[in-house]
């Protein structure tokens, strides 16, 4: 069983965005993983750009982190220099700037989601090479693989804060349940003109899926509310 | 009229005869070179009645979770229990050589049954043989059992090193359970006690191994016999402050 415990860490991930009406809701796993070893179990990959832009990373950790990081730096200048707070797609411009110069060397696919006062809630996906794409929902990394059915099928225009809040992390949770590089809580972060909420949804606390069992204390629980004949096939 | 005729010539020269390893450069073809379905970590303690196993019930298809309802434990014989991590469909393969043991066991009609100390023993000629072919089996077994009073845990890996312990563990395990086992492994060790020791290092392993699903069997071999518990989850926990808001003094760190 190869650990490998130099490898990158990585987020494998579950990030999503998704617009509804009167803002944006994103959505990610807390996983990050060094080879098959979970290095963070209760990582923040919802990472603050502005007080009105986000931004959800997936992929190479540390890459995602230095973009974001830099971004960062750069929207705060706009900030000062336009006297007024920067809109998503600057951002999402920005983010695209260093995905797209850096190509070779990067490896991490972002979403970027906000609401600024002239467009309301967007959401803009930069996958890896430094495309961006205006979408009114975006999913990403490795456990998105196992969403693109559920959206398909899930995903409807102008629903409410609760419906798509809901829908983001009954999304996570089912891509955790079959993507290994994706685990832990669900976080959320709901933007829209009256501000910024963050919301924790540990493992507990979501749904059952399929072959999945109700958590319990221990086996010694079970046994002994069976009665008296314990540990029978 | 004639390409049937064709057809026909070629479906009979087209078999290939993968025989000769030595001289044809297809014939290991049929050598298992990575594993496609596999089990991660199995954990095992010695305790006063007897031995513990556990293992969750996920079968990964690489880093999908893709089957949660394997059964990684199997009874063998009367006397042993076996645990397997890595390629299932190996795994499946080696029951199969077991079945054949037993029953040839059993056809001597003897009143002796095979012992732990025995299947470990033939487990470990089959997994040696197979490595110097360059053909192994992509498992390492655990096999635990008790006989005549006689306790014994011991496990086998893919390239035939086999060793006999107190506490055994593989894949993960034996770099997050070995530790905890280590510390807190006693010889008169209750079943409660044994059963709480191995909920402790499999909820380790939830956390820590991307391949481990929240679906765990433990089984349990004493004189008596086999039993293997139904599957059940553990409950995990998530409440640490610092899990709140990991990133609220530093913007952008993980």
């Amino acid at each position: 069983m190869d650990l490998n415990l130099d490898a990158p860490h990585s987020m494998g991930t579950t990030i999503i965005g998704v617009t509804y009406n009167g803002g944006v809701v994103l959505g990610a796993d807390s996983r990050t993983s060094t080879g098959m070893y979970v290095a963070n179990r209760a990582s923040d990959k919802i990472t603050q750009l502005t007080d009105n832009v986000y931004v959800c990373r997936s992929g190479s950790a540390a890459d995602s982190q230095v973009v974001s990081d830099y971004v960062r730096y750069f929207l705060h200048q706009h900030t000062i220099q336009l006297g007024q707070p920067a809109t998503v797609k600057v951002s999402a411009n920005l983010i695209r700037m260093l995905a797209y110069n850096n190509k070779n060397m990067l490896q991490t696919g972002l979403i970027v989601g906000g609401w600024d006062k002239y467009e309301g809630g967007k959401i803009y996906g930069v996958p890896l090479g430094g495309t961006v794409v205006e979408q009114p929902f975006a999913i990403g990394g490795s456990g998105s693989s196992y969403l693109y059915g559920f959206f398909d099928q899930a995903w409807k225009e102008n629903m409410t804060k609760e419906e798509a809040e809901q829908l983001v992390v009954k999304a996570v949770s089912l891509a955790i349940a079959r993507d290994g590089a994706s685990g832990g809580v669900v976080r959320t972060v709901i933007i829209n003109s009256e501000g910024v909420t963050r919301n924790f949804y540990p493992g507990d606390k979501l749904q059952l899926w399929h072959e999945e069992l109700e958590p319990q204390n221990s086996l010694l629980d079970i046994l002994n509310a069976a009665g008296p004949e314990p540990m029978a096939i | 009229m004639l390409l049937i005729l064709w057809g026909v010539l070629i479906q009979f020269t087209i078999p290939i005869d993968n025989g000769d390893a030595l001289k044809n450069a297809e014939a290991d073809s049929q050598r298992t070179l990575y594993p496609y379905v596999t089990g991660t970590s199995i954990v095992a303690i010695k305790y006063k009645d007897g031995v513990l196993m556990a293992s969750d019930m996920g079968g990964s298809y690489g880093s999908t979770l893709r089957y949660k309802n394997i059964e990684r434990v199997k009874a063998i014989g009367k006397h042993s229990l076996l645990g397997a991590s890595g390629e299932i469909s190996d795994f499946q393969e080696i029951l199969r050589y077991l079945d054949e043991l037993v029953l040839n066991d059993n056809m001597w009609d003897d009143g002796n049954s095979l012992g732990p100390k025995e299947v470990h023993n033939y487990l470990t000629r089959v997994m040696y043989n197979r490595r110097n072919k360059f053909n192994p089996l992509w498992n390492t077994l655990v096999l635990g059992g008790v006989k005549n009073g006689e306790i014994y845990l011991g496990m086998v890996s893919m390239i035939g090193v086999s060793f006999e312990d107190n506490h055994v563990a593989t894949g993960f395990g034996n770099h997050l359970a070995r530790p905890i086992l280590r510390d807190e492994w006693r010889a008169d060790l209750s079943f409660e006690d044994g059963v709480k020791l191995l909920e402790k290092c499999m909820r380790v392993l939830l956390y820590r191994d991307r391949s481990a699903i929240n679906k765990l069997q433990i089984a349990k071999i004493t004189e008596e016999g086999v039993t293997v518990s139904q599957p059940y989850s553990l409950k995990t926990f998530w409440e640490f402050q610092a899990f709140h808001n990991p990133t609220a003094g530093a913007q952008g760190s993980w």
